[in-house]
């Protein structure tokens, strides 16, 4: 019986000190608030483990002492007032204990108020999107972790799942306010270093805020089951000094005058099909492919497929116009905000000739800005 | 069984039954006491989907409440739609107009509905709105453009707690929807 | 169906079990064969169905499960594509709560209630079949719909709006459907256990004699009445959403989607505790006869689970701390919920009052109540911790989440419902099951589902969310842990299958109090138990 007990408590508990790169409990964080969580958790577990020896350790030295085999010869006793008394009241003060810290930590979670600088988080199937309230930058940030990591072909790399396209980036020692949307399901927007984990309403917004103490990397991930691809939305925060944040907050801006201008330009380009089939598939596989899979075949039911469809293959306007502006009532979004006029061009034009399309049309930026993008 | 026991059976079926039909009523019937209660106590931030009138209060010119424009386009609606400004300063009591900008970008006509959303909670009684473009549907034709006007004041009551309110309008595409009006 | 047959078949002697094969029925007013289970209004026969139903749900809806720890088993996407993974977890969780755990209660209500209360039969025997016998259509709707274009529903057993309206498969009609008649009949059940227990009481059974397996299915029969009503009309508001252009959840047309977690929730805590307070009710009768010493408490026994049951009502929102509530309303929630611990505490305490000093043994009931109350009482603790408002935003939607209800609901619901199982067997069958195998199989039960479920803790807590179907690779190694803690558990699970086949087949004759320290009327009727229970009042004393 006891070495059952010894194998048993070998085989609960040898794999975590094994799993040592895994830290295996809550993170502290970096911020005030998510180290007085972390301090809570530990408290209540405490207090939980302390309550649990005594409880079980009467039960198990009644099961040891108490025993037929042992010659034990049960008592007569089945109640006592006084007893269920105590033991009523008792849980009862250790309650209050646990609850007076929990209520402090509580209230300064839920008071937003004097922020220094003001994000929207949107949530969508199945990315992030930020929008500084006053710096006028906005972005999305997708899943940058490969298809073929996922899938197996290639190695998986240090920050698999957990790594974006376009961080969102905060200054330390700041006090951000997050205001939260979202543009179709319940999303939950959580980074746990932060201790931040709201969710995006569609149609409300709901506040949070954060002060981050130490710069840094900071993942998390959606935490609240979003469709298909819930799993594939993470989150990724750079904190920066506040001068670094300032370097960055001017590089946007560059950054978004020559984008605009290389907008500008690609409206007088034209690309060869070639160039058009070669970036339609990057745009593809990192936009379109969640939905509509890599071979075009969607999932039958869900999402439709592109080999062969109406869309793909009849009247290019109806085309642009799917792409461009959405389906109401649907999980297709318009496409027309959250991507430039030359990727909508490559993007159908790949649409139209992969998977034995073969329409053989060639479509340009300068088509898709005529449409109305 | 007694016949006697067959009555007492049946009664308390009876009972039993209108308790689990009276339950499913209650379930619909969680719906308007929710908004009762989110109207009260200001768990959503919801704000009223009909105009308040106002009565000309004494501006509080003592207080100043931040309030913010947020403007959200769903995924599916092909309009570009922001405030006007986004941020302004004002007085409890005061009566300020402003208005979002919305263009239809498609070649459709569509038709939207904005949903209003403030932010705390708790602020959404003290936002009153004397116009709102949210009370109506808006239509715009193909590439059309459109002023859509908001008319408000801050109820001079508003807790000194709250100093900052965010007006969040999320506009939903509901051309291909039989909503007359909206629900209430 | 053979072994279905054999097993309520009363008056069959042991030695006939082998020829029983085309068995005859010695109940002449009893048809035999298929039509004796479709037509039947007898409370053993009714019983049996349940429980064989049940198994036949864990054991589908823990192949699912198997099917979830296997795509979980490696960072990675391996075996099946996301939204299949989804589908699975959602009828896992479906099948597991109202297929599993709900009618395996009320199989255990059946044929124990009338034999408590010194009643022949339930009260309302016919109501009784229909109950059952829609069960399975429920199911075979539920399951069929996974094979329709589109796939199942997938969008977890919680179906929030609007992924379960705008955004979900066609055949979410289906699961509306079923769920209706999953709920009509745990209503109905529910009424025939609230009619027999008023009104068919031996004379002489008091309110306060009753056993407190009795006392806690009276009482999860008034939740079930005041829930299950609650949840067909939020999937009704679900099915008009979708299909019939209300917008109860959808913002656009001024409806809200938190509204749907209120309402859902509002029937989704009472309902967990209708998957444990029967469990308390089985365990507060088999520590007793184990210890051979009355129960401790019976009163505040009462007292506690009524607590309990007005509580449930009072504490729904806990589960949506981060949907961005007042904090005043965060603050009712979270003190409630912590209150819940006040008369779970006394349960707790009184059934290890009982143990203490008793004279104990450990045949497989008892280990497994032991169990019961170690894993529940540690998935209670998880219970506190989740309870706490700031912590809970680092807890919710991930595996701690996952562990602390599975602590609960396996390690609590499930080990009772097994307990329950070994403890009236020999009532069931006439046969003493064989305790070796029985051993068995709580020893690969107790230790494969700790390295199933605990570990959870720790995935949770450092970060995994929950219904993920690939995850970040430090996570991988404690995954790995887990998936072979579940096939582990998932296998055990045969050598119960095993031991109940082999003790309906034959074994040892049981007497008819098998167990010296048992107490209750059940035991003064022979083994196996006589196709109507009391035919003529017992005498109470």
């Amino acid at each position: 019986m006891k070495r059952v007990w010894y194998i048993f408590l070998a085989l609960l508990f040898t794999p975590y000190v094994l799993a040592a790169e895994m830290p295996l409990n809550m993170t502290k964080g970096v911020t005030d608030i998510s180290g007085q969580v972390y301090n809570l958790h530990m408290t209540i577990l405490y207090i939980c483990c302390a309550i649990g020896v005594v409880v079980f350790g009467v039960m198990i030295y009644s099961m040891i002492n108490h025993r037929k085999s042992k010659g034990a010869i049960a008592a007569n006793f089945h109640e006592s007032t006084k007893v269920e008394i105590a033991w009523t009241i008792a849980p009862f003060i250790i309650l209050i204990i646990m609850a007076i810290p929990a209520t402090k930590t509580l209230i300064a979670m839920e008071d937003p108020s004097d922020a220094d600088i003001t994000i929207k988080i949107t949530g969508s199937q199945w990315k992030w999107h930020y929008s500084y309230f006053d710096q006028d930058i906005e972005f999305y940030s997708l899943l940058s972790t490969p298809r073929a990591q996922i899938e197996g072909t290639e190695e998986k790399g240090e920050n698999y799942l957990l790594e974006v396209d376009k961080p969102l980036v905060l200054p330390i020692n700041k006090k951000v306010r997050f205001l939260m949307t979202s543009e179709d399901v319940i999303h939950s927007w959580w980074v746990p270093a932060f201790a931040v984990k709201k969710d995006a309403n569609p149609g409300f917004i709901n506040e949070a805020w954060t002060r981050i103490d130490i710069p840094g990397t900071y993942r998390g991930q959606c935490a609240e089951l979003c469709g298909k691809d819930h799993g594939f939305m993470p989150i990724v925060v750079e904190a920066l000094s506040q001068a670094d944040f300032d370097i960055w907050v001017a590089e946007q801006k560059n950054q978004a005058s020559t984008a605009a201008a290389e907008a500008e330009a690609s409206l007088s380009k034209s690309l060869s099909m070639d160039e058009l089939m070669a970036q339609g598939e990057q745009v593809y596989m990192s936009r379109c492919a969640a939905c509509h899979q890599p071979n075009g075949m969607g999932l039958p039911g869900v999402f439709p497929p592109m080999k062969g469809s109406p869309i793909t293959t009849g009247p290019l306007m109806d085309h642009l116009e799917i792409v461009i502006n959405g389906k109401a009532g649907t999980a297709m979004q318009a496409f027309g905000k959250q991507l430039t006029a030359q990727e909508i061009a490559t993007v159908i034009t790949y649409e139209r000739n992969a998977w034995d399309n073969n329409t053989g049309d060639m479509i340009q930026a300068a088509d898709v800005s005529q449409h109305g993008q | 069984m007694s016949n006697n026991q067959g009555k007492s059976n049946r009664k308390l079926i009876g009972i039993l039954i209108a308790g689990a039909v009276g339950m499913f009523g209650f379930g619909f019937a969680l719906v308007p006491l929710y908004d009762v209660l989110c109207e009260q106590l200001g768990i959503n931030g919801k704000t009223q989907n009909s105009a308040s009138t106002y009565k000309p209060f004494t501006i509080d010119e003592s207080r100043t409440i931040t309030i913010e424009f947020m403007a959200q386009i769903q995924s599916d609606m092909p309009w570009e739609f922001k405030p006007e400004v986004k941020r302004m300063r004002v007085h409890p009591g005061e009566l300020v107009r402003t208005h979002f900008k919305a263009k239809n970008l498609s070649l459709k006509d569509t038709i939207g509905q904005a949903i209003p959303s403030v932010s705390p909670g708790q602020g959404a009684a003290y936002f009153n709105k004397t116009e709102c473009f949210c009370f109506n549907q808006q239509r715009l034709m193909a590439k059309e453009s459109a002023e859509l006007p908001l008319i408000f004041f801050v109820d001079p009551d508003l807790p000194d707690s709250i100093t900052t309110l965010t007006l969040s309008y999320t506009l939903y595409n509901i051309t291909d929807r039989g909503y007359v009006g909206s629900v209430e | 169906m053979n072994t279905l047959t054999r097993e309520a078949e009363p008056n069959m002697e042991i030695g006939q079990v082998e020829a029983a094969s085309d068995h005859q029925d010695e109940h002449q007013q009893h048809p035999s064969g298929i039509k004796r289970w479709l037509f039947t209004t007898n409370h053993k026969d009714i019983g049996t169905l349940y429980l064989w139903f049940s198994f036949i749900m864990f054991l589908t809806g823990g192949a699912m499960a198997m099917v979830i720890r296997a795509e979980l088993f490696q960072p990675g996407l391996q075996l099946i594509e996301p939204n299949f993974f989804n589908q699975m977890t959602t009828i896992h969780g479906l099948i597991m709560v109202f297929g599993a755990v709900m009618p395996a209660f009320t199989g255990l209500a059946n044929w124990l209630i009338p034999m408590m209360i010194g009643a022949p039969d339930m009260a309302l025997p016919r109501m009784n079949n229909w109950s059952f016998w829609i069960l399975p259509f429920a199911f075979t709707i539920l399951l069929s719909s996974l094979f329709m274009e589109g796939g199942g529903p997938n969008f977890g057993w919680t179906f929030y709006a609007p992924l379960s309206t705008t955004y979900s498969p066609d055949s979410t009609a289906l699961f509306v459907f079923s769920i209706h008649i999953m709920g009509i009949s745990s209503i109905m059940g529910a009424i025939n256990v609230i009619v027999t227990i008023v009104n068919m009481r031996a004379p002489g059974m008091t309110w306060m004699k009753l056993p407190l397996f009795v006392w806690t299915w009276l009482i999860t029969a008034f939740l079930l009445i005041a829930v299950m009503p609650v949840l067909a009309g939020v999937v009704t508001m679900v099915l008009t959403d979708k299909y019939f252009g209300t917008s109860f959840f959808d913002a656009a047309g001024g409806g809200d989607p938190v509204m749907f977690q209120h309402i859902f929730w509002f029937f989704g805590h009472p309902e967990v505790y209708i998957m444990i307070l029967p469990s308390f009710g089985i365990i507060s009768a088999i520590v007793p006869t184990f210890s051979r010493k009355r129960l401790f408490g019976y009163a505040s026994m009462v007292y506690a689970t009524s607590s309990i049951a007005i509580l449930s009502f009072l504490v729904w929102a806990h589960h949506m701390f981060t949907t961005g509530m007042p904090v005043f309303a965060e603050l009712f929630f979270m003190y409630c919920t912590m209150l819940i611990a006040v008369p779970t505490g006394v349960k707790v305490f009184n059934w290890i009052a009982t143990m203490w000093r008793g004279s104990l043994t450990f045949e497989t009931p008892m280990l497994f109540a032991i169990a019961f109350i170690i894993l529940f009482t540690i998935g209670g603790f998880s219970g506190i911790m989740l309870a706490i408002t700031p912590a809970d935003f680092q807890y919710h939607d991930t595996y701690f989440v996952v562990a602390h209800f599975h602590y609960v609901l396996v390690t609590g619901a499930i080990f009772s419902i097994m307990a329950a199982a070994y403890y009236w067997l020999p009532k069931w069958t006439g046969n003493m099951y064989d305790e070796r195998l029985g051993k068995i199989h709580f020893w690969c039960s107790v230790i494969s589902v700790n390295v199933l479920f605990f570990p959870m803790h720790f995935l949770g807590l450092a970060g995994m969310p929950r219904r993920i179907p690939d995850y970040a690779v430090q996570f991988a190694d404690v995954n790995q842990i887990v998936s072979i803690g579940g096939f582990a558990f998932g296998l055990s699970q045969f050598i119960f299958l095993a031991l109940v086949i082999k003790c309906i087949r034959g074994g040892e004759k049981a007497a008819a109090k098998p167990w010296e320290g048992a107490e209750g009327l059940e035991w003064t009727l022979p083994s196996p138990a006589p196709y109507h229970s009391f035919t003529t009042p017992p005498e109470i004393k």
